[in-house]
Parts: C-alpha cells; structure tokens; sequence
C-alpha cells in the first residue's frame, strides 16, 4: 500500500471485463436477486457496487496488480423482515461465485451459540463456529447482544475479542455479516470501535413501501400457486395500511403471516362450503379470508375519527 | 528412524497445502476429523490423547488446519495426527489417519529377542523414546 514506486503496469495486457463476468456466473445471480427481491433498491445498487468491485479485483489480479485481500465483512442494518437474512444468503452465493469465499455456504447464529454459560466455555463455543463457518459467511443476527455494557463480566466481551481476532487474520478464510436494528447496532459499534474499522460496507435495509409489500404477497402467492382476486386485493390493501399501524410490524415478514393465515381461512371456507367446488375455488384467494384477520376488528386510531 | 503409521507413511511428510487438501477430501466425505497427539511411538499405542474433540459440522479444511497448527505449536516434540472418522451405518470406523507432525528427531526402536521354552525366540519392540518418562521423551 504505502510503496511509493508503482508497480509497472503491463500496459499492453488487456483484460476482458465482460468474459470474466460471464464466467463467475454472477450475472444469473444478480438477475434472480433483481426479480425475486421486491424493492430494497438501496441494497441492490450496494450490492451490484461490492460484485462489481470483487470483480475488478479479480481483474487486477489477473494482470499482476496487488490490490490485498479485500475486507468484505459487512454490516446490515434494518427494521425486522427486511430481507437482511435473505440477502445475505444470496450474498454467500455472490461471493463464491466470484471466488472470494472457498464454499459458499451461510452459518447463522445468535448471540446463545458464541458464547457460554460459564468461564471458559465462550472460547471453544465461539471458536468451534468460526470453524465452521470457515471458507464461508458467518452471519451474525441481532450482533448487539453480544455486548452488554450493564455487565463488565459479561462473556460477550470473550468473544467479540475472538471475532475480531478472526476478522482481521483470516479475512480470506471467512466473512463475517453483523445484522441487526439500525440504531442498536449504531450504539454497539460506538462502545466497539474496532468492529466499526473492520467492516467494509454498511448497508441499510430500508422499511417496504406498501406497494412493495401487496407485491410480496403476489410473489408469494404465486409460488404457492394460489390466485389473489381484485376484491382481496384491495382488502389486502386496507389491511397493509391498518397492520402498520399496530405494534410488532415487521415488514415482509409480518405480510406473509398474514398470507399463510388467509390461506387457513380460505380452507375453512371452502369446507364449510362442503359440496362441490372447482379448481378455480382452491386456489382463489377471496376479500372475505383477507377481511377476517383480527387486524380488522380493532379499528384505526384515532386520526381516522 | 522414521516412524511409518497410518496413511502415506511411505511418502515424504505432507506439506500443509497437501494436508489441507487431504482435509478437504474428507470433509467432502463427510467424515468427522478429529486430531490426537502422543510421544509414545509404539505401533501398538493406540490410545493418543486427543487435541479438543472430533470437529463436526465443517464445511472448510482452514478450521482444522488452524487446530493442527495450534496443536503443533503446543507439543513440537510429539507427533500429531489426524483422524477421519466414517458415522455411516455399516463403516463407523476411521477411515484415513495420517500423521501431519513428528519430533526433530527419532531414536527409533530396539528389537528385544527372549528366550522361551525348547530355544524359542519371542520378539518385542522397544521404543528407545520410552526409556524416558512421559513429557520428556524427544529432548
């Protein structure tokens, strides 16, 4: 890095941007994160930034640039349901595709599986994931348990002192992704400075909009191969609007709920129907399985009185 | 005297880019590795105590090969080996052990010849490492 003579381009090298593309297969991934992930374009453009970025390193590398092993440990932060777990999923994919992770596989874990109950249990609990999670991404949800600042005993300390040790010396073993809300992980980066110089890229999971979310619904319903009418439609509008306002919304996650909920609605009507009905029946979904939902039955606070 | 056990006793060591990929082969298996250490050199020694427990669940040969480097970094005058362990039904057994580490140097083994009954000869092997109590065999 700090070389002050630059290294002798070969200049006359050229390299092929797009056929490298072509061969990390990256492009079908991206394609399918585009169409099966509705919105979060923030997260898109950033990940389309960091995919483009790993390629122009492979690049590099090709023509005998050093440009050092990139940090690619990362940071998603965003109100429940999301997509951060989703996403980092497909991240896990993009990355072994581009070949900066060896397996491509995501390990999930929370604060209780890092660290221990007693001393000198954190240290081969948390060592014992990052084995396995070698060679792949170590996603770490709602990350800001790990520390307790109430408690100066607290075994998080252990082994956020063991990630960080990983984090730093075996960056092309794994990657690690740190998820969890907005502005808990904001102060648990504040009290662990040296996480916050160790992650690469931020990334903000924005709330849906709730277009976005009627068509989550539609892309769920789709493939479970059920049929939402236009008068459920509009119910599920309404019921988008009212759902946001209780307590507890989380995003996709709470709309999918809510999904799977009509869907035993649907069934119950359809067996109290009892005699015959047409395929176009079981795969209906109708305003009256959306407009049964509890949500409904307490009404609206009072801005709408 | 080189000692010669489990596989590939016959070759040169293994470098740690072989043993990785040795690793990788049976992690692609799915066989549990474990990694066990012992100064006692006898090819009847089959209790080696065991460096942590078999790792399972791996999907990365870097997570053992840093509990192999922890291992030799704690006991350089031993020798250090790695098991791969086969749980499906029928097999259970190891299924490659391989030593990835032995000390600097090797006294090798005395062959003892007694005498029994009408001029019979019984062998024994003696290890001349030993001769010395545990923990202070190999210098």
């Amino acid at each position: 890095m700090g070389d002050a003579a630059p290294v002798t381009p070969p200049e006359s090298q050229r390299i092929d941007l797009r056929a490298l593309y072509a061969e990390s297969e990256i492009g079908p991934l991206l394609a399918e994160l585009d169409n099966d992930l509705v919105g979060l374009e923030p997260v898109k453009r950033r990940i389309r930034e960091i995919a483009a970025f790993l390629l122009v390193t492979r690049a590099r590398e090709q023509l005998g640039f050093s440009s050092g092993a990139p940090t690619l440990h990362m940071a998603f932060t965003g109100n429940p349901g999301t997509g951060k777990t989703t996403v980092a999923l497909r991240m896990a994919g993009i990355l072994h595709r581009l070949g900066f992770i060896r397996k491509g596989h995501l390990l999930s874990v929370t604060r209780d599986d890092l660290v221990g109950q007693y001393i000198g249990h954190t240290a081969p609990k948390t060592k014992d994931i990052l084995k396995r999670a070698m060679g792949g991404v170590l996603f770490i949800d709602e990350a800001y348990y790990l520390h307790r600042p109430e408690n100066e005993k607290d075994y998080g300390q252990e082994a956020i002192e063991i990630l960080l040790q990983v984090m730093e010396n075996q960056r092309d073993d794994l990657t690690v992704i740190l998820a969890g809300y907005q502005d808990r992980m904001d102060r648990f980066f504040e009290s662990n400075p040296g996480f916050r110089s160790r992650i690469a890229h931020h990334v903000h999971f924005p709330d849906f909009a709730d277009a976005e979310l009627l068509s989550i619904v539609e892309k769920l319903a789709h493939q479970a191969e059920y049929r939402i009418s236009d008068a459920a439609r509009e119910a599920l509008r309404d019921y988008i609007l009212q759902r946001r306002q209780q307590p507890n919304f989380a995003n996709a996650r709470s709309i999918r709920n809510a999904f799977d909920r009509s869907r035993l609605r649907q069934a119950m009507r359809l067996v109290e129907i009892g005699a015959e009905i047409s395929a176009d029946d079981l795969v209906t979904i109708e305003a009256a399985d959306i407009r049964g939902s509890s949500v409904f039955a307490t009404p609206l606070p009072k801005s709408s009185a | 005297m080189r000692l010669t056990q489990g596989t590939f006793s016959y070759l040169p060591d293994l470098t740690d880019v072989q043993i990785s990929k040795q690793i990788e082969y049976a992690l692609g298996k799915s066989w549990a590795l474990g990694i066990e250490y012992t100064d006692d050199p006898h090819p009847r020694n089959t209790y080696w105590e065991m460096w942590g427990l078999p790792m399972f669940d791996l999907h990365d040969a870097a997570g053992v090969m840093q509990e192999v480097t922890a291992c030799r970094a704690a006991h350089p005058q031993k020798y250090v080996r790695i098991n791969a362990f086969d749980a499906t039904r029928g097999w259970e057994t190891v299924r490659l052990s391989f030593i990835v580490h032995r000390p600097a140097d090797e006294p090798g083994f005395k062959l003892e010849r007694t005498e029994d009954r009408g001029r019979t000869l019984r062998y024994t092997l003696h290890a001349y490492a030993t001769d010395k109590p545990p923990g202070r065999r190999y210098g």
